[in-house]
C-alpha cells in the first residue's frame, strides 16, 4: 500500500497516513486530486479506480472516505478486507466511532492504524491482538502521566 | 529546576490542548487561517519550553496543523527532543509526529539514528514497537545501513510483537539498502514457521512482496508454501500465497501454466469467504470450473475445490453442475485433493444422482490403496446416504445392497458403523424388512468368511446387526431352519461376547417361528421336537461362556427349551404360547418424541409429587441404571417421564446414563453413529453360493457387483418413464396447448419418484403418546404461588419507590420518628437542586438531580442523563465553571477546567445515571454552579457536536445530613435511652443561636407536615408530643440544627437554634419555600 487518506464528505482531510516518502508538496497535490475525483464519483459507482500508475480503493462509511492507493499487481478486494478491518478496530477502540471521534482523537486514531498496518503492510490480522496492544500501550501511558504529575507534585 | 518543572506543569492545566485546538478551528469557520496562525504562534512559545509534556502537546498540535496542509518543517528539531524523551507518552507523540512529518529530505533524521538505536534496544517492548513504526515511515537509506544489524537481532526478538514489526520493517529496509537481504534472508525464512501467526504472515508477506520483484531467487521456496497453503486456515495469508505462486508460475512450467487463474481463484476464494451471500460466486464457478478441467495442476485444483465448498454452502445447486468434473478429481494423486473432493460431493448429492456417485465411490473403494483413505470413502458413502434422514434414497434396496458390499472391505474401522445403518433401515422402513432379512441371513451363513483370519476385527458388529434383524423380523425368512442352524455353529462362541449374547436372544426368537411353521403341519411333531433337541445340544456352549450375559441368557433359554421339549412329548402345542413370549411389533420412535406428548391439563411438571429426595438419591439413582446396564437390551424403551426438578448437573449425569444405555439398545434410533472396530472381508450376498466353501481369501462375485443391478434398473425405468411422460406430455401438450410448456423438464428433481414406496418414520408421535396423564394437582399449588410473586412485586416496587426519593438513611430516619401512617406520603417531587436549560432544541433531558452527602466536604450529585431523541448519543463530557467555594472534583492529573467523561453512551430511549463529586468549603450559603455538557450525536451517515448549557443548585439543606440525634450526641451506647436529655442540654447549653419561623394557612395534618421536613430537609424526629414535635438534623460540617415545630389552627411556628446563624437562616427559608409551593 502506498498510502491511506480519511476524508469527509467536504472534503476535509481527517487522517494520512504515507508509507512512501514524498516531499509535503507532492502529497497535497495528490490529496487534492484525489480527494476530487473520489468525491466526484456517484454512489453506486465502482469502489476501484485507476489513477495514475496506481490502483486507488475507497471505501465510504456514513461521512467518511476512506482511501488506500496500492500498486498495479496488489490485490484489490483484501485492501477493500484491510479497510473495513481499520474500521471494525476504530468501531470497538472508540464504541460506536464517529467522525467526530477521529477528529478529536486523531493521534489515537493513527495509533490504531499503526499497530495494524506497519509499512503498508498488516501486520496482525486478528483484531484481538491489536486492541490488545493499544489497550496495553495507553495504560503505559496513562501510568507515566500520573508519575509526572506526582513527581512534579512531590518536589513541591 | 524543581521549580521550573512546577511552574511548567501548572502551565500547563492552562494550555490549549489538541481537543481545544480541534474546538477553537471548528469555531472559527470564517477566520481560520488567523486563528491557526495565532494558534502557530502559541504553539512556537511552547516549544521554546523547557519542559517536555509542554513541547510534547505542542507538537501533538503541530501534528494535527500539519495535516491540515501547514507546513511545520520548521519544528523538526523539536519533534526529534520530544522524540528523546525516556516516558512513552511523549515518546509516542514524537514518533508520530515523525512518521508523519520527516521525508527523506529532512535534514535532523541524521540526528536521530543513535535515539532510534536507543529505543530499538529498550527493554519495554512498546517502546521499541513505536521506534519500528515510526522508523518504517520515514527510513532513509543511511538510516537502513546502520539500523539494518539492529533490526534483525530484533527479528528474533523473544516478543512476537517485536519480531512481527521487525519482520514487516525489514521490507522497507531492504528496499531502502538491498544489500542488507543477503544475511538477512535465512532468518526471514525461519520466520515462515514461526510458532506465533502474526510473525508468520508478516513474513510470508514480506517474501511475497519481495518475490513479486524478483521472481526467480524464490523459486526453491515453492514447497515451503505450498505447505504453508495447505495448512494455513488464515485467508489473508492464502491470498499472499497465491499471489505469489502468481509471480512464480511465468518461470516453472511445472508450478502452474496460467497465472490468470490462479489470480481469479484468488478473488473468489476472497470473495466467498469475505462476503458469503455474494452473488458474484455464481459467475466466479464458471471461473473456477474452466481451470479445473483444463489444468492438472495440483494448486489450482485444490483451491478450486476450496472455493466450490465456500460456494457450495450459498449456491449448491450451481456446484451441482459441475459432478463429473469433481468425480474425476477422485482419480487424482493427491491425497489432500481428492478428500477435498469427497467433501465437496456430500453436499451435491440428489435423488437423481446419488446412485451414480455412489458407484463411482464403491469403484474408488475397490482401487483405494491405504486404509485411511478407504475409511474415509467408508464413511462418505455412509454419509452421503444417511444424510437428512435418507432424504435421496429412492431404492432401500440398493441401500442394503450398498451396505453389505461395504462389509467386503478389508480392515476397516467402520464396522459399526455399517451395522448401526443396517439396523437402522430394517427398523425403520417396513417394505424393506423383507429383503434386508434375507440379505443378513446370507450374511448369518457366511459368516466365517467375515471372520476371516483375524477373530477380533470389526466384523462382529455387521454380524450383531445381520443376527438381530432374523430374529426380530424373523416372519419373513424363508429358511428359517438353516438360519437357526448358522446362528448355534460352535464357532459362533469365538465372537465377542456382546455379539455371542444377541445370537443366543435371537436364535430363540427363530426357534418360536420355527416351531410356529411346524406345528402347522401336525404329522411332524417329530420334527419340532428335533428342532428343540438342536437348541439343547448347541445351547451349552454358550452357558459356558465367559461374558456374563451369553451365559445368563443361554441358561434362561436353554431351561426354556428344555422344558419345552418336555410338553412337545407329551403333544402339547406349545408353538403359540412360545410365541407369545416375543409378541408385539417395533415401532420406531423419534428421538424427540417425547416432546411431542401434550402436558395435561392442571399438571405441573415441575412440581414435585414426592417430598425433594436427599442428596444422596441422586448417586443412587445413577448406581441404580448402570447396574442395569448388563440387561440393558431387555429394557423397554419407553422410559417413564420424571417429573422431577433437575439442576444442570444432574440432568448431565442421567443424559450421560442415558446415553450409554441407548448405545446398547438395538431398538433404539441413534441419531449418530458411534466409531468401531475393524472389518476383514465381506461378501456380495446374493451370488455367494450356499454351498460353504472354507476361503480365506476375499470372496469376488463374477460378473456386476448387484447394487449395480439397481443402478441399471433405475436407469431403465427411468427411461421408460421418461418415454411415458412424453406420451403423457405430448397429449397434454395437444390438449392444453402451449401452456404447459416450461415444466415438462425430465431431469427435474421432483419427478424421481422412488422406486418403491417407503415410509419413513421421523418425527412422528410414538402410539403411547396417546395416554393421558391424570391431574395430579388442583391448581392450588401454583395459584398461591402467583399470589406470592405478586406479593414480592409489589415489595420491589415499594422500594423501588422509596429508594428514588430518598436514600437508606432517610427512610430509617421516617421510621424511627413518630410517623406511624402508612399510607404513602404526599410527597411533591421538589429536587434540591434545579437544573435550568437555555432553550435547546436538545435530546438530552437532564431530568432528576438529586444530592447525596457524605463526610467531609463532599456532595455527590447524582445526574440522570435520558436521552429523547431518536439518535445515538455518545462522548459525552461533563463539565462545570467551578467557583471559589465549591469545586467539581476531577481525576488525578486533569486541568481545572477539564471535563469529565461521562462513562457511557446513551441509546435513544435510554437513560442512565452519573455520579459527579463536589468539594464545597462554606456550607453557609446555597449557591448555583454554572456548567456545561457536551456530546455527540450520531445520526446515520453524519454527527453533531452538541453543547447544553444548565446550572447546578446547591441549597443549603442538601448540606444536611439526616441523623438521629442520639448516634452523634450520644455516641455512648448506655445512653442511648438519655437522647433526649442530651437534646435538651444542647438546646441548654446556650451555644446555639435562635431563629424562628411562621408559617399560615397550612392545612395539612401534622404528621405529614413532619414527613414534609424530614424528607425535603433531611431532619429527624426526636419526640413528638401532640402537635409539638422537635426535630434534629446535623451539617456535614458538623453544625448542630434543632427545630421545636408547633401547630395550632393552620398556623406553623418553628423555632430554630443552630450554631452557624448563616445556615439556620438559610436553612428556614428553604423550608419556607417548601411550604409555599403545596
Amino acid at each position: 500500500m502506498q498510502f491511506m487518506l480519511l476524508f469527509s464528505r467536504q472534503g476535509k482531510l481527517r487522517l494520512q497516513k504515507w508509507y512512501v516518502p514524498l516531499s509535503d508538496k507532492e502529497k497535497k497535490k495528490i490529496t487534492r486530486e484525489l480527494v476530487q475525483t473520489v468525491l466526484a464519483r456517484k454512489p453506486k459507482m465502482c469502489s476501484f479506480l485507476e489513477w495514475r500508475d496506481l490502483k486507488v480503493v475507497y471505501k465510504r462509511y456514513a461521512s467518511l472516505y476512506f482511501c488506500c492507493a496500492i500498486e498495479n499487481q496488489d490485490n484489490e478486494l483484501i485492501t477493500l478486507e484491510i479497510i473495513h478491518r481499520y474500521v471494525e478496530l476504530l468501531d470497538k477502540y472508540f464504541g460506536s466511532v464517529c467522525e467526530l471521534d477521529i477528529i478529536f482523537n486523531f493521534e489515537k486514531a493513527y495509533f490504531i492504524l499503526d499497530e495494524f498496518l506497519l509499512g503498508g503492510e498488516a501486520q496482525d490480522t486478528s483484531k484481538k491482538n491489536v486492541l490488545k496492544a493499544i489497550e496495553q500501550a495507553d495504560l503505559l501511558q496513562e501510568c507515566c502521566m500520573t508519575d509526572t504529575v506526582s513527581q512534579s507534585f512531590s518536589m513541591v | 529546576m524543581a521549580l521550573k518543572i512546577v511552574k511548567g506543569s501548572i502551565d500547563r492545566m492552562f494550555d490549549k490542548n489538541l481537543q481545544d485546538l480541534v474546538r477553537g478551528i471548528r469555531n472559527h469557520k470564517e477566520d481560520e487561517a488567523k486563528y491557526i496562525s495565532t494558534c502557530i504562534d502559541e504553539i512556537k512559545q511552547e516549544l521554546k519550553q523547557d519542559n517536555i509534556a509542554v513541547k510534547s502537546n505542542a507538537v501533538c498540535k503541530l501534528t494535527y496543523l500539519q495535516m491540515l496542509g501547514y507546513d511545520v518543517s520548521w519544528a523538526a528539531f523539536n519533534i526529534v527532543e520530544v522524540m528523546s524523551s525516556s516516558k512513552f507518552t511523549y515518546k509516542r507523540i514524537g514518533y508520530l509526529a515523525a512518521s508523519q512529518c520527516f521525508h527523506e529530505s529532512t535534514d535532523v533524521i541524521m540526528l536521530t539514528t543513535n535515539q532510534i538505536r536507543k529505543d530499538l534496544s529498550s527493554p519495554n517492548q512498546y517502546d521499541t514497537g513505536v521506534a519500528l513504526t515510526g522508523l518504517s515511515c520515514f527510513v532513509t537509506p543511511d538510516l537502513a545501513r546502520d539500523l539494518a544489524n539492529d533490526i534483525m537481532t530484533l527479528m528474533s526478538h523473544t516478543k512476537p510483537y517485536i519480531r512481527k514489526k521487525a519482520v514487516l520493517i525489514m521490507y522497507k529496509v531492504f528496499l531502502k539498502y538491498p544489500e542488507s537481504l543477503r544475511p538477512a534472508f535465512p532468518r526471514m525464512k525461519e520466520k515462515l514457521e514461526d510458532p506465533d501467526p502474526g510473525v508468520q504472515s508478516a513474513a510470508v508477506n514480506v517474501i511475497c512482496e519481495l518475490a513479486r520483484r524478483n521472481p526467480k531467487n524464490y523459486l526453491s521456496l515453492a514447497p515451503l508454501f505450498f505447505k504453508l497453503m495447505t495448512s494455513s486456515t488464515n485467508n489473508w495469508v492464502l491470498i499472499k500465497i497465491i499471489k505469489l505462486f502468481g509471480a512464480l508460475t511465468p518461470l516453472e512450467p511445472l508450478v502452474g501454466t496460467a497465472g490468470s487463474c490462479l489470480s481469479s481463484v484468488s478473488v473468489l476464494i476472497s470473495l466467498s469467504s469475505g462476503m458469503p451471500n455474494h452473488s458474484a460466486s455464481i459467475q466466479a464457478l464458471c471461473i473456477v470450473s474452466r481451470p479445473l478441467s483444463v489444468l492438472s495442476l495440483f494448486v489450482v485444483k485444490y483451491l478450486g475445490l476450496l472455493a466450490m465448498s465456500k460456494i457450495l454452502k450459498t449456491h449448491p445447486k450451481s456446484v451441482q453442475s459441475h459432478k463429473d468434473l469433481i468425480l474425476q478429481c477422485l482419480d487424482d494423486k493427491d491425497e489432500s485433493i481428492r478428500l477435498r473432493a469427497l467433501d465437496l460431493l456430500y453436499g451435491m448429492v440428489s435423488k437423481k444422482n446419488l446412485m451414480e456417485i455412489v458407484k463411482k465411490l464403491m469403484l474408488h473403494v475397490d482401487k483405494a490403496e491405504g486404509t485411511t483413505y478407504r475409511d474415509e470413502l467408508l464413511t462418505k458413502i455412509i454419509d452421503i446416504c444417511s444424510q437428512s434422514n435418507y432424504q435421496y434414497i429412492t431404492n432401500f434396496e440398493w441401500y442394503i445392497s450398498i451396505l453389505v458390499e461395504l462389509t467386503r472391505l478389508e480392515g476397516t474401522r467402520h464396522g459399526h458403523l455399517i451395522a448401526s445403518q443396517m439396523l437402522d433401515v430394517a427398523i425403520r422402513v417396513k417394505a424393506i424388512r423383507a429383503f434386508a432379512v434375507a440379505q443378513m441371513a446370507t450374511l448369518l451363513d457366511n459368516a466365517h468368511l467375515l471372520t476371516g483370519n483375524t477373530q477380533h476385527s470389526g466384523i462382529c458388529e455387521v454380524l450383531y446387526a445381520a443376527a438381530w434383524i432374523c430374529g426380530e423380523f424373523s416372519e419373513h425368512l424363508e429358511d428359517p431352519m438353516a438360519t437357526l442352524e448358522a446362528m448355534l455353529r460352535p464357532k459362533v462362541a469365538t465372537l465377542p461376547g456382546h455379539i455371542q449374547a444377541v445370537y443366543v436372544q435371537n436364535a430363540a426368537k427363530l426357534f418360536s417361528t420355527v416351531l410356529c411353521g411346524q406345528e402347522g403341519a401336525p404329522a411332524d411333531s417329530k420334527v419340532a421336537q428335533e428342532t428343540s433337541q438342536l437348541l439343547i445340544d448347541r445351547l451349552p456352549v454358550f452357558v459356558q461362556s465367559d461374558n456374563l450375559e451369553v451365559q445368563e441368557r443361554a441358561s434362561c433359554i436353554l431351561q426354556l427349551v428344555k422344558y419345552i421339549q418336555k410338553l412337545q412329548q407329551k403333544d402339547v402345542e406349545v408353538a403359540e404360547e412360545v410365541t407369545a413370549l416375543f409378541a408385539g411389533e417395533l415401532n420406531p420412535v423419534a428421538p424427540k418424541a417425547q416432546k411431542k406428548v401434550p402436558v395435561p391439563e392442571g399438571l405441573d411438571l415441575d412440581a414435585w409429587i414426592n417430598e425433594p429426595p436427599s442428596g444422596s438419591e441422586s448417586e443412587d439413582e445413577g448406581r441404580k441404571t448402570k447396574g442395569k446396564a448388563v440387561f440393558a437390551r431387555e429394557e423397554s424403551r419407553h422410559t417413564k417421564p420424571r417429573y422431577t426438578e433437575v439442576d444442570e448437573k444432574e440432568l448431565a449425569m442421567r443424559r450421560e446414563v442415558r446415553k450409554a444405555e441407548q448405545a446398547n439398545n438395538p431398538f433404539y434410533i441413534k441419531a449418530s453413529p458411534s466409531s468401531q472396530k475393524v472389518y476383514q472381508e465381506a461378501v456380495g450376498v446374493e451370488h455367494i453360493p450356499v454351498v460353504q466353501i472354507d476361503l480365506s481369501v476375499p470372496l469376488k462375485v463374477p460378473g456386476m457387483p448387484m447394487s449395480d443391478q439397481y443402478v441399471k434398473l433405475e436407469e431403465e425405468r427411468r427411461e421408460k418413464n421418461k418415454a411415458d411422460r412424453k406420451k403423457k406430455d405430448k397429449k397434454k401438450r395437444r390438449e392444453k396447448g402451449r401452456q404447459r410448456r416450461g415444466d415438462s423438464g425430465p431431469e427435474s428433481e421432483e419427478d424421481i419418484t422412488p422406486a418403491h414406496m417407503v415410509d419413513i418414520v421421523t418425527e412422528e408421535m410414538p402410539e403411547t403418546a396417546l395416554y393421558t396423564i391424570p391431574c395430579l394437582f388442583p391448581s392450588q399449588k401454583s395459584s398461591k404461588h402467583k399470589k406470592k410473586k405478586q406479593k414480592k412485586e409489589k415489595d420491589k416496587k415499594k422500594k423501588h419507590h422509596h429508594h428514588h426519593h430518598s436514600d437508606g438513611a432517610r427512610e430509617e430516619s421516617v421510621q424511627n420518628g413518630t410517623v406511624e401512617d402508612e399510607e404513602p406520603l404526599p410527597v411533591s417531587k421538589q429536587s434540591p437542586f434545579s437544573l435550568s436549560t437555555q432553550s435547546n432544541p436538545c435530546p438530552l433531558d437532564v431530568c432528576d438531580i438529586q444530592g447525596n452527602l457524605h463526610d467531609g466536604s463532599q456532595v455527590v450529585v447524582s445526574v440522570i442523563f435520558e436521552n429523547k431523541c431518536d439518535s445515538f448519543i455518545k462522548s459525552m463530557e461533563f463539565n462545570v465553571m467551578d467557583s471559589l467555594n465549591s469545586k467539581l472534583q476531577r481525576p488525578e492529573g486533569a486541568g481545572p477546567h477539564d471535563s469529565l467523561t461521562v462513562p457511557f453512551h446513551l441509546p435513544p430511549g435510554i437513560s442512565s445515571e452519573a455520579r459527579f463529586i463536589f468539594s464545597v468549603q462554606s456550607i453557609v450559603m446555597p449557591q448555583k454552579l454554572k456548567g456545561t455538557l457536551t456530546f455527540i450525536v450520531k445520526t446515520e451517515d453524519s454527527s453533531t457536536h452538541e453543547k447544553l448549557d444548565f446550572k447546578l443548585h446547591f441549597t443549603c439543606t442538601s448540606y444536611l445530613i439526616t441523623t438521629p440525634c442520639y448516634s452523634v450526641l450520644c455516641p455512648d451506647l448506655n445512653f442511648r435511652l438519655n437522647c433526649f436529655d442530651a437534646y435538651a442540654k444542647l438546646l441548654e447549653s446556650g451555644d446555639l443561636k435562635g431563629s424562628s419561623l411562621k408559617l399560615e394557612g397550612i392545612n395539612q395534618p401534622f404528621h405529614h407536615l413532619l414527613a414534609r421536613i424530614c424528607f425535603h430537609h433531611h431532619f429527624s424526629v426526636v419526640e413528638r408530643i401532640d402537635s409539638c414535635a422537635s426535630m434534629y438534623s446535623r451539617s456535614i460540617q458538623g453544625h448542630h440544627v434543632c427545630l421545636l415545630v408547633k401547630t395550632a389552627d393552620q398556623t406553623v411556628s418553628i423555632d430554630a437554634k443552630c450554631d452557624e446563624p448563616g445556615l439556620l437562616r438559610n436553612v428556614l427559608d428553604e423550608i419556607k419555600l417548601t411550604f409555599s409551593q403545596c
